[in-house]
């Protein structure tokens, strides 16, 4: 296994194109070395991300979105003085990641292109509307959260190609945002099913909503139906119950040791409810 | 002295809770753990090990991995000794496969390399051929007609004809008649339970570092729950004499039944014996999963019989448990323990022991007894119910009490159950209004507590410091015990005695620290080794004074003349007289040998609040209270710990811990992300109440506490959440899903 520790992107870039065999990029490294330890994946070329400049910085844009770099950890979101007043199920999401020791490293780049259809950060993006900067041997491109995972561990990002930037849009007047999970215990466990929902009131009416479930399909899902259940109510029984149905009918999940198809279904709906009542309550405090 | 005459005696340093002397290294981390043993020149082992549940094992190839720079030795079942038998046999077979791998991760063959990562990689260079061979894990499937036979040869004459072949071992035992009491009986109800096998799930892996030399001796280090019993296994193994293997255990983090066993400790030896440098080998936590005992998993049928009043009139059970591929599983001890706090004038009770295509169980607390409590203290709750009767009063109608023949047996002396009982419903927990979706579960556990062989010796120093040596490593504080123990028979500070584990070449034979014996019986020996000193330091006080040794007596630190015929003399401190005691007849030390048969049965109750969420099935426990009795807690914080870790361990096995297998007979859960023992914002603070009955067979009164606490807390937790979600639950682990899907079709999943 070759070790490298880039100081630009390009430099990143340059040494996954010439690398033969597996490559993978070090973040946080809390997927990465636990599955060489674990004799899941060895890569033969290891390229450590953390040496190039402004990876670690978290930056609010005169438009009020912000940027984060490719190896912001978790703590560093949860400890920000301000994004979680904009974002509070992004930050959320992040930050039910392991212990603090994890947290301590893991980014919310490795968690989506770790693959996993669990992971807790993802359907908390996508709900937001996050969006990366991809950069490969033929230039940048902006790619939405959501069209990153293809199937378990698999990214429609080619092997050449590198996370650069996090962008978290702006969150203006009457955005609420939330996200939680399911486990049978309360934290160090994979979501059985997770819910993120990002929502936007005006005068207490759900003008603009996204939906995303975890953990019940094999990548994470983006749920329209459950966004257009949730639009033009004020989370009244009919819209719960609808949002419930719509999460439930994108399930497509599998039975295994965490938890049964059956289960995973019917939690979903349980979830989504829960969710949106936390984000409706976040979105009317802001109007 | 006869407790009688303890009994009014206040004690000094006994019941107190100073700090335990391991205490520093622990916290500031210079405590050796059995992989903190290195050498110079030492070697890295690894294992080889099957991916098949079941297979005829073809051929081992090794040469590949021999070829490998760094690779210094392989060993298979040819490098260990031949014609065992017995558990020895068994041992051998479970640790290094012969003929077939019987189980995911059996071990196959291992490798000695100059570094951990060299070694891994050998590993894989390892090809084997297999056939693979029909295979069953699930304890129903195993005695079902078409299972794969595991192992003919191994069961016993008593198993009568026509039992399925994968039945090897049968025991029973009880009193009367059961039909009779059936017969009288107002309501009987008979239940089927089942419970997931669950690993003890410490939080070190095992680890050893051995280094055997050509003159045939060798030294091993390891963590152990007793090494005296690795030393004799291993030279068995190995085909050795077992005083030429000097074992010396470490400090060790949890053991809870399966590091009284072994499994890689041979392996090292084997692997030394070959390279000529000594070789260490630790563990990853899948190699413990997979291939380290857990605990059984189990069927039982219980039926019970009672009169309107509560009386019960009989009790019936079957309880199968599954021990792997090996005839070791605990069977009888459910037979024996369930209906044990109870005075039952019916009861017959089988136990069956199963084999499947799994890793030989291991001892886990209690073996055996609380998947049996699962199922008996639960119908017990279940008639309650039905019968309108406070469960603690049910329980206290029929209670044991001296005097009362158990049902495995024996008659009680002094026990302790009916004030444990009337503790907790005195509890004020007992009456916390419940809330919505909540629910509260009761249930009693008992068990036999063990004695077992014991060598203990002190030596005084000439300034009045004891070293005490002890032979059964320190699990839950019992170096704080010993020595307070000692101190409180001495007469002297607690801080002036230092306790040691001796290794095997340094103190005669110890049983393991298990069958929750340490306190009980090292502490015994601890007292009388320390008596005997006391009657050599009244000699020498004899000798100063000139007076008849029978003339002194010990109190207090000090050699009193007995009485005023005695003469009047200042008295001597042990200060003194081990300052003078190379000139006054030479070194004092103390000594005691012996296998004491007095242990006194332990019994708890357990009280569990849970709330289950109706709309997700999880189970949330928001109070639990342990109440027990210790019959004298010699310090009482690690009393405690026992009481608090039962219930915990017990609170997993109730709720998310559970062995999965795929269809393919290979474990699914290897790493304690899906392997699910609960952390430590799953529960709250578990409550506890120390009874003290004390047990007249100590000295104290002291009874064994390592292992009754886990025996109700599946039970209890059970009828909590049967309580709360209005379906009883028959079924381990009560994980959500099945929870669940037992409230949305408001029946019991079978
Ligand atoms: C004890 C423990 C508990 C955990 N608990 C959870 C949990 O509760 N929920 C959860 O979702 N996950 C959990 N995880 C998994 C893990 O911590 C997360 O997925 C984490 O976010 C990964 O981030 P990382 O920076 O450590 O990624 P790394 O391990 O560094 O990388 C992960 C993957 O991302 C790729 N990658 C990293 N950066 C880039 C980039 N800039 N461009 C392209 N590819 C990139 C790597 O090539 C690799 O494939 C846990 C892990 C551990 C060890």
């Amino acid at each position: 296994m070759k070790y490298f520790k880039p100081d630009s992107f390009d430099d990143a870039i340059e040494i996954a194109t010439k690398a033969e065999g597996t490559t993978r990029f070090l973040a946080g490294g809390t997927d990465v070395l636990v599955q060489l330890r674990a004799d899941i994946v060895t890569p033969d070329t290891l390229i450590d991300l953390k040496g190039i400049d402004g990876v670690s910085d978290i930056t609010q844009n005169n438009d009020g979105s912000w940027t984060l770099g490719v190896a912001v950890t978790g703590a560093e979101m949860s400890e920000h003085p301000t994004l979680e007043k904009d974002w509070p199920g992004v930050v959320e999401a992040m930050d039910l990641i392991g212990s603090t020791q994890v947290q301590g490293r893991a980014t919310l780049v490795g968690n989506l292109c770790n693959g996993s259809p669990a992971a807790d950060s993802v359907p908390a993006m996508v709900a937001a509307g996050v969006t990366l900067t991809v950069k490969g041997p033929n230039g940048s491109r902006e790619v939405a959260v959501e069209d990153v995972p293809t199937g378990p561990g698999k990214t429609s990002l080619s092997a050449d190609e590198v996370v650069t930037a996090v962008h978290i849009p702006a969150s203006g007047a009457g955005r609420g945002d939330a996200y939680e999970r399911f486990i049978p215990r309360t934290e160090m466990d994979i979501a059985v099913v997770g819910c993120g929902i990002s929502l936007r009131v005006v005068d207490n009416v759900i003008v603009e909503a996204r939906v995303a479930m975890g953990a019940v399909a094999p990548t994470i899902r983006l749920v329209p139906d459950a966004a257009t259940a949730l639009e033009g109510s004020t989370l009244d029984d009919a819209a719960l119950d609808a949002v419930a149905e719509a999460a439930r009918a994108a399930c497509s999940p599998i039975d295994d040791k965490r938890g049964t198809i059956e289960f995973r279904i019917d939690v979903a709906g349980v979830l989504a409810k829960r969710v949106a009542k936390t984000a409706y309550e976040r979105a009317r405090a802001a109007q | 002295m006869a407790f009688d005459q303890q009994k009014d005696q206040q004690f000094k340093y006994i019941g107190t809770r100073p700090k335990r002397q391991d205490g520093i290294d622990k916290v500031t981390g210079q405590a050796k753990y059995g992989a903190d043993t290195y050498q110079a020149g030492m070697l890295h082992g690894s294992i080889v090990r099957s991916p098949h549940a079941h297979a005829r094992i073809l051929k081992i190839d090794t040469s590949e991995a021999e070829a490998l720079d760094g690779v210094k030795a392989i060993v298979t079942r040819a490098d260990f000794a031949t014609g065992l038998t017995g558990e020895n046999w068994n041992i051998l077979e479970n640790i290094m496969a012969d003929k077939r791998a019987l189980y995911d991760g059996h071990a196959l063959a291992a490798i000695a390399a100059t570094s951990p990562l060299i070694a891994r990689d050998a590993a894989k260079l390892v090809k084997v051929e297999y056939e693979p061979l029909p295979h069953v894990t699930d304890i129903v499937d195993a005695i079902s007609g078409g299972a794969p036979i595991i192992r003919e040869s191994s069961i016993e004459a008593n198993v009568p004809e026509g039992y399925h072949k994968n039945i090897c071992r049968r025991f029973e035992c009880g009193k009367g008649d059961v039909e009779v009491g059936f017969g009288e009986a107002d309501l009987i109800v008979e239940r089927d339970f089942f419970t997931e096998a669950t690993h003890q799930g410490y939080i070190e892996p095992h680890a050893c570092l051995a280094h055997m030399t050509p003159d045939g001796k060798g030294e091993l280090w390891c963590t152990t729950q007793g090494h005296y019993n690795v030393q004799r296994i291993c030279a068995a193994l190995l085909g050795i004499e077992t005083s030429q293997l000097k074992v010396t255990a470490s400090e060790i983090g949890g053991g809870f039944g399966a590091k009284t066993t072994v499994f890689i400790d041979p392996v090292a030896c084997a692997l030394s014996r070959k390279a000529n440098r000594p070789v260490k080998m630790v563990m990853n936590r899948s190699e413990v999963l997979r291939a380290t005992g857990p605990a059984s998993s189990s069927w039982s049928t219980v039926k019970v019989g009672m009169k309107k009043d509560g009386t019960i009139t009989a009790a019936q059970g079957t309880y199968r448990l599954q021990g792997g591929a090996f005839p070791s599983a605990p069977s009888e001890s459910p037979a024996q323990v369930t209906f044990a706090p109870y005075d039952i004038e019916h009861a017959e009770m089988v136990g069956l022991s199963v084999l499947t295509n799994r890793p030989k169980q291991a001892a886990y607390r209690a073996p055996g007894a609380p998947m049996g409590v699962f199922a008996s203290e639960q119908v017990l709750d279940e008639m309650a119910h039905e019968l309108g009767i406070d469960p603690i009063d049910l329980r206290l109608k029929n209670a044991a009490k001296e005097g009362t023949k158990g049902v495995h047996g024996p008659t009680y002396k002094r026990i302790g159950l009916i004030e444990t009982l009337e503790a907790a419903k005195a509890h004020p927990h007992y009456s916390i209004p419940l809330k919505e979706n909540q629910g509260r579960g009761v249930a009693c556990g008992f068990w036999f507590n063990f004695g077992g062989s014991t060598s203990v010796s002190m030596a005084l120093s000439e300034d009045g410091s004891v070293a005490l040596s002890i032979g059964t490593p320190d699990i839950g504080g019992s170096r704080a015990s010993m020595a307070l123990m000692a101190a409180e028979v001495l007469g002297i500070p607690y801080e002036d005695i230092r306790v040691t584990i001796a290794d095997t070449a340094s103190l005669g034979y110890n049983d393991n620290t298990h069958g929750s014996r340490v306190t009980y019986a090292v502490g015994l020996a601890t007292i009388e080794a320390c008596k005997s000193a006391t009657q050599e330091l009244c000699k020498r006080a004899a000798g100063e004074w000139g007076i008849d040794p029978e003339a002194v007596e010990w109190e207090d630190g000090y050699a009193r003349p007995s009485g005023p015929n005695a003469g009047s003399f200042e008295p001597l401190s042990l200060k003194q007289l081990a300052a003078k005691m190379t000139q006054t007849g030479g070194p004092i030390n103390g000594h005691f040998e012996a296998s004491p048969q007095t242990a006194g049965p332990g019994f708890a109750t357990h009280l569990v609040d849970v709330e289950v969420d109706p709309e997700t099935g999880k189970s949330t426990v928001i109070r639990y209270t342990v109440v027990m009795d210790a019959g004298k807690a010699i310090h009482p914080d690690y009393v405690e710990g026992q009481m608090q870790g039962g219930a915990v361990q017990g609170i997993g096995w109730a709720l998310n811990e559970e062995y999965v297998y795929g269809e393919d007979g290979r474990l699914q859960n290897t790493v304690f992300l899906d392997y699910r023992v609960p952390v430590a914002s799953d529960l709250p603070m578990i409550d506890c109440v120390i009874i003290e009955v004390p047990n007249p067979g100590h000295p104290f009164g002291v009874r064994g506490v390592g292992e009754t606490s886990i025996v109700p807390p599946l039970a209890a937790v059970a009828n909590a959440v049967s309580a709360a979600s209005g379906v009883r639950q028959t079924r381990l682990p009560m994980s959500p899903p099945r929870v669940l899907k037992s409230m949305k079709e408001g029946k019991v999943v079978g």
